[in-house]
């Protein structure tokens, strides 16, 4: 199969998805596996890679798109070096994380489902992440900050560079 | 395994990790080393405990002491004074709300002394990443009697007895959908689990595959043999990576211990899992679309029937279970379905595992006997509203249930008496809510929700919970005309009444609730142009009352862009040019002098 030309795909990570390809061929229900694991690879979807995919799996490409763009995990845009997570579930609304987002907004001049020009932060609404108990609850790449405030957001995502 | 004299059962669910149980945890070993205790003390980690609010929280055995928000820098002295000299750590234990009383015993607590450990019955006690244990609590045993003993009829039979009904939102009932697939003929069948958790404020599924993945894996065991399925699906949210890590592992030692495979127990009976990680699409936990995302397609419903018993999964006979109501399987073949059924109402039988969280004291996860009232799950168990305010109303059952308000709390938890009230009793979500939340803007959280997680499928859901966010976005923002009021009462009825799937028939449920309960909310949004609540920033004049301004200054302290001028002894002054309208101050005045 000809390679992928994309200038964010490395000949190592054609391989890796060549061999993601390779082992979901002809298994029923392989598409969102075979995407998840895909977007591992580079980070996110470009649609060269979409194409890829469609050909790999010897599905129409109209179907990989569908799945794509029906399931919230996958997103065509490259994503920030370092994932904000927003809990939006009624625990932390209640609790007021609506004035944390507004903050992080203003902060970095983002928007929900945006990622910062320098590639630093993407911020993403998430809805109920199951840690109601600590709400309002932020969650940076795998980190989880509970009884987060307006006050304290700037500071912990200062850490992250 | 060696005898010890003390195990600390030490919390490692996500609500503790997140909290810092694995800092504590490494400080608390190398501690136990040092002081030579290894062969007398054992650290465990286990699932998640279920009072996420003060953790991480830990529990000594045999003794039943329960101590919360540990830190590292607690371990020498609890180590010295606990371990070795036997006498509790009295600033470590739990401070009741409402006697303010330190208590030590897990027991003596009221946010578990009320409760009843049935589907949660493990967590805490043992380790989840090892089968040994569950086996050790009579793991399995069910799935033994079921597999070794008993013909799917007597299984069926087991569970039409029990009562038992879906725990993942309908409420129906387990046993006769079981009878349906059963009798469908067909050389595949397939059992799936739905560990899809999407409502917003329930976590109790998350938990128990954290701290008791055996439990579910038993159940379906147990739901395959009844109805004949070969092959079985775990559906599991990929916002959750710690229980699909332990469910990953426990299936890995299922299959090692031969209850997962071919000839299960020696049965001649052959069952085999695999776990299926969804993609993030809220609908997905509806039980056509959760079939569709499995075969990988958009995760759209179908019309109903067929029903998944007859036709589901790759066009298969179907059966789907909640996590919850898996984890009862076991314990119901185990000691009978009468005895499952000898606790609850009528028509609601058994446990149901509930999330308490927002304004409340005692935020986690409890399970009550059915028929409890909702009033003694908030204020006993949920040790009442914080910061001395008021109540409001309790929201049930996740975007597609209602809010209750105060003169209704004596209902009971059922089935029935909870949709008498216009609520439902969903996944098992109780959203707790202070005189500080306006609840116009709840509905609007809900809408936007709903009209989000639309699939789009079909017209009345798609289009109408649009129509139906965009007039509350209006009410929100003080453009509310008064025929908007009649206008949501309409398009609610059609969307109940047309819409394809349980998304969108229930979705207007928030609206119709508050608007039932809560209409003076709306009429001052409306008419008066005033948010009660004062969290709909359009409607606020950003202005300090000098009345009731107490000169504190918080309200500066919490200003992001310096919009607040304050000196000592001064009333504070709010620059609406620079205001950034991000209610900064609302939240942090504690005298309601900003309006």
């Amino acid at each position: 199969m000809a390679k992928l030309d994309h200038p964010e795909i490395t000949p190592e990570m054609n391989a890796t998805i060549d061999d993601i390809i390779a082992r979901h061929i002809n298994a029923p229900g392989a598409v969102i596996p075979v995407l998840r694991m895909c977007q591992d690879v580079v980070g996110y979807l470009p649609v060269e890679l979409i194409d890829y995919i469609s050909k790999g799996l010897n599905i129409p490409k109209s179907d990989v798109y569908g799945v794509t763009t029906f399931y919230s995990l996958f997103s065509l845009t490259p994503k920030g070096r370092h994932k904000i997570r927003v809990c939006l579930g009624t625990a932390c609304y209640v609790k007021g994380i609506k004035e944390v987002m507004h903050r992080i907004g203003n902060q970095y001049k983002i928007d929900d489902g945006e990622t910062t020009e320098d590639r630093r932060f993407s911020l993403e609404a998430v809805r109920c992440v199951g840690a109601c108990g600590l709400a309002p609850v932020l969650v940076v790449n795998q980190d989880t900050y509970g009884d987060i405030t307006p006050e304290k957001v700037i500071g912990v995502l200062e850490n992250y560079e | 395994m060696n005898q010890v004299r003390l195990e600390l059962m030490l919390c490692g669910g996500t609500g503790c990790r997140a909290s810092g149980s694995d800092p504590f945890k490494d400080a608390l070993a190398a501690e136990i080393t040092r002081r030579g205790l290894d062969d007398e003390v054992r650290v465990i980690e286990t699932g998640c405990n279920g009072f996420c609010a003060v953790g991480p929280v830990m529990l000594v055995l045999p003794e039943d002491v329960f101590y919360q928000k540990l830190r590292p820098e607690h371990v020498a002295e609890l180590v010295e004074e606990h371990i070795i000299k036997g006498r509790v750590v009295e600033k470590l234990l739990h401070k009741d709300p409402v006697s303010k009383k330190r208590i030590p015993l897990m027991h003596d607590i009221p946010f578990f002394s009320n409760q009843m450990f049935w589907a949660m019955r493990n967590k805490g006690y043992i380790d989840p990443e090892k089968i040994d244990e569950y086996i050790a609590r009579d793991g399995y045993f069910g799935a033994a009697r079921a597999l070794t003993e008993m013909t799917p009829e007597e299984i069926i039979e087991e569970v039409k007895i029990s009562g038992l009904r879906g725990r993942g939102g309908a409420g129906f009932p387990a046993g006769v959908k079981w009878d349906f697939a059963s009798r469908a003929k067909s050389d595949t069948k397939y059992a799936l689990c739905n560990a899809d958790e999407g409502d917003p404020g329930a976590f109790m599924d998350r938990s128990i595959l954290e701290a008791d993945p055996h439990a579910v894996l038993e159940g379906m065991i147990i739901c395959a043999r009844a109805i004949g399925a070969s092959q079985g699906y775990i559906y599991c949210r990929t916002e959750y990576p710690l229980a699909l890590e332990r469910l990953d592992l426990a299936i890995n030692q299922a299959r090692e211990y031969g209850l997962l495979g071919k000839d299960i127990l020696g049965s001649g009976f052959d069952f085999d899992l695999e776990i299926y990680q969804g993609a993030g699409a809220f609908v997905c936990g509806e039980e056509t679309a959760l079939m569709r995302s499995i075969e990988g397609k958009r995760g759209m419903p179908r019309p109903r029937p067929p029903f998944p018993a007859h036709k589901g999964l790759f066009n298969q006979p179907t059966v789907l279970n909640n996590v919850e109501t898996l984890a009862n399987i076991g314990q119901i073949i185990l000691h009978g379905g009468e005895h499952y059924a000898s606790v609850g109402t009528e028509t609601s039988k058994g446990t149901k595992v509930f999330a308490i969280s927002g304004d409340v004291n005692n935020i986690g996860l409890v399970e009550v006997p059915m028929g409890i009232s909702l009033r003694k799950m908030i204020y006993e168990i949920g040790g009442g509203i914080p910061k001395k305010r008021k109540f409001k109303a309790v929201q049930l059952g996740g975007p597609s249930g209602g809010c209750v308000p105060e003169h209704l709390l004596d209902t009971t938890v059922d089935f029935e008496e909870i949709a008498k009230v216009g609520a439902i009793m969903g996944s098992g979500g109780v959203i707790v809510m202070d005189d500080q939340t306006c609840m116009v803007d709840m509905a609007r959280f809900f809408m936007d929700f709903i009209q989000e997680e639309s699939c789009g499928k079909c017209t009345p859901c798609r289009e109408g919970t649009r129509r139906i966010l965009q007039i509350i976005d209006r009410i929100c923002e003080g453009k509310g005309v008064p025929e908007d009021i009649k206008i949501l009462e309409e398009l609610s009825s059609v969307i109940k009444s047309s819409s394809l799937c349980g998304l969108g028939q229930t979705a207007p449920n928030p609206v119709l609730s508050t608007l039932q309960y809560f209409r003076d909310e709306y009429d001052a949004h409306v008419y008066e142009k005033r948010c009660p609540a004062k969290r709909c920033a359009a409607l606020l004049e950003f202005k300090v009352d000098t009345e009731k301004c107490t000169k504190c200054g918080l309200c500066y302290k919490a200003c992001p862009v310096d919009a607040v001028t304050w000196k000592k002894k001064e009333v504070a002054v709010i620059d609406v040019e620079k205001c950034i309208q991000c209610l900064s101050c609302f939240s942090a005045c504690k005298f309601d002098a900003i309006d």
